[in-house]
């Protein structure tokens, strides 16, 4: 099992991102992450977090060094890729149902296979008795669980976030942060998450990279060795209240420097 | 919970009392009935007339009716024009503009001279009038697609033909809506105004403001009134078809369609 995780999925080697007036988002990254990882980017705002995720989905092109996901270009690499944004993002004029099997409708699934596995992922997220409701009449915890089946419909290798618990309610994002990792026990992807939340942070990672701003630089990188399955309890741990102590200190120095 | 009059029995009431103002104006004043015909007058006049008036009605009905619908899709191909890059709108939303604001008084009897008198002529106009709107309100909302969403289709890799009909218009819709609820009250205007230039198509017939002007002419200020009036029902009966189609189409999932009541 550890064998299969070592091979490298994302691969940044010396990226830099400028954006208008010369103001560096990220300056020579080099950082690799290897399969089954739940890798998560903490830092001040303007430190680039969320250019990370754009540049590993090739929505944005780095202005010098190269990224691979899986070997391939990121643009190559959509296909395995899934992206979960800090809104749920979702058709309002589509039901919960065919929200979720949007991404597979684009990617040409056929219907009964489409029908299939949306009813399953509506079920994985606690959904099933909602799909035929509208966006506008859910909850924004019930929006998020969603958007994430609809990420995960079209059975990713690599899921990319954006802070996406930032806009729910504590309670929601704790229940939330419990079923993504659930999710991934199951599933087995990996995980690339932006958020401004330590607790969040080391709750659901493998490894916390703290970046500083002005340019975006990787302050540290820190494993997180918490055991898996990762529970509610786990918060009320001592190690976990020691390890968001110490990654606190972390982000207030990057953010001082 | 209080007890309230509907709204519709609100309307009623004050209908009443803008009659009972009108009666009461004309008893005070004594005004002649040429200038100002008393309701029971006007009210005569729709039953005597009936026919002609419906036949009237029906006409600019059909003007107007023809130069929405004629807007509606020629406003939406171009609003799919404009939605291409900035640089087209730049180049060309000054015309829409030019659109909204040349008066179509002005150029009624232009189009008239150059199509000939007759309905399309007429439809013409309407289409004129009614076409800016369409087209400013459907481009704000093809062009207002949140980005996150668009990143969504392009994760997929989703064609550009993808990216319009199921992203792109659908978003659009409401925008539409907005543009054709505009649009459906100036069509009558601009259908009227029309007539007005117009000669009928028909001997001693023809739509509303064909026949607004013949009885003027003739001093005919109870049917006048009656023909004003049917002008006003013309216009409600486009805004409220409006309004349920949007109420149909958007109900479901929209915000804006759930205010129909209170509208």
């Amino acid at each position: 099992m550890t064998l299969e995780f070592v091979a490298p999925q994302v691969e940044f080697a010396g990226v830099s991102k400028i954006y208008a007036r010369g103001h560096v988002v990220l300056s020579a990254l080099d950082l690799t992450i290897a399969k089954g990882e739940f890798v998560t980017f903490l830092g001040p705002s303007g430190c680039g977090k969320s250019t990370v995720l754009k540049l590993i989905s090739g929505l944005t092109p780095p202005n010098s060094g190269t990224i691979h996901v899986d070997g391939m270009t990121p643009k190559n690499a959509r296909e395995t890729v899934s992206y979960i944004f800090q809104e749920a993002t979702l058709l309002p004029w589509r039901t919960v149902r065919r929200n979720v099997s949007l991404g597979l409708e684009l990617d040409g699934v056929n219907g009964d296979r489409r029908r299939e596995k949306t009813a399953s992922l509506l079920d994985l997220v606690g959904l099933g008795a909602v799909g035929d409701a509208y966006p506008r009449e859910l909850s924004g915890g019930m929006k998020m669980r969603v958007s994430i089946a609809r990420a995960l419909a079209t059975n990713p290798r690599l899921l990319l976030m954006d802070e996406p618990f930032a806009a729910l309610d504590e309670m929601t994002r704790d229940r939330l942060n419990e079923e993504l990792l659930r999710l991934r026990e199951e599933q087995k992807w990996t995980a690339v998450f932006v958020t401004h939340s330590v607790a969040e942070a080391v709750f659901l990672s493998t490894r916390i990279v703290v970046l500083t701003a002005n340019p975006g630089r990787v302050h540290s990188v820190i494993p997180i060795g918490l055991p898996f399955p990762r529970t509610a309890g786990l918060r009320t741990s001592s190690e976990f209240g020691t390890l968001v102590l110490q990654i606190s200190r972390s982000l207030r120095e990057a953010t001082l420097q | 919970m209080k007890r309230r009059l509907p709204p519709i029995a609100n309307a009623v009431c004050v209908f009443a009392a803008l009659l009972l103002l009108w009666q009461s104006v004309l008893w005070i004043f004594s005004v002649p009935s040429f200038m100002l015909p008393s309701p029971w007058a006007v009210a005569k006049a729709v039953v005597k007339r009936f026919p002609a008036l419906m036949t009237s009605l029906s006409i600019t009905a059909e003007e107007a009716g023809g130069g929405l619908i004629a807007s509606v899709i020629v406003g939406v191909a171009i609003a799919l024009v404009f939605a291409q890059s900035r640089w087209v709108r730049r180049m060309l939303y000054p015309y829409t503009i030019l659109l909204q604001t040349v008066p179509i008084v002005a150029i009624a009897p232009l189009i008239l001279m150059w199509v000939g008198a007759g309905a399309s002529s007429v439809a013409l106009i309407a289409f004129i009038i009614s076409l800016a709107p369409i087209i400013a309100n459907t481009t704000q909302g093809l062009v207002s697609v949140d980005e996150n969403l668009i990143h969504l289709f392009l994760m997929h890799n989703a064609s550009s033909r993808q990216l319009l009909f199921k992203l792109r218009l659908p978003y659009a819709i409401p925008s539409l809506f907005v543009g054709i609820r505009i649009a459906s009250g100036i069509s009558v205007i601009g259908a009227i105004t029309g007539e007005l230039y117009a000669a009928s198509s028909r001997v001693g017939v023809g739509g509303l403001g064909y026949s607004i002007q013949y009885a003027s002419a003739q001093l005919q200020t109870d049917y006048l009134f009656a023909l004003v009036l049917a002008a006003t029902v013309l216009g409600f009966a486009f805004f409220f078809i409006v309004m349920f189609l949007e109420w149909y189409f958007l109900h479901r999932w929209h915000e804006s369609a759930r205010t129909l009541e209170t509208e």
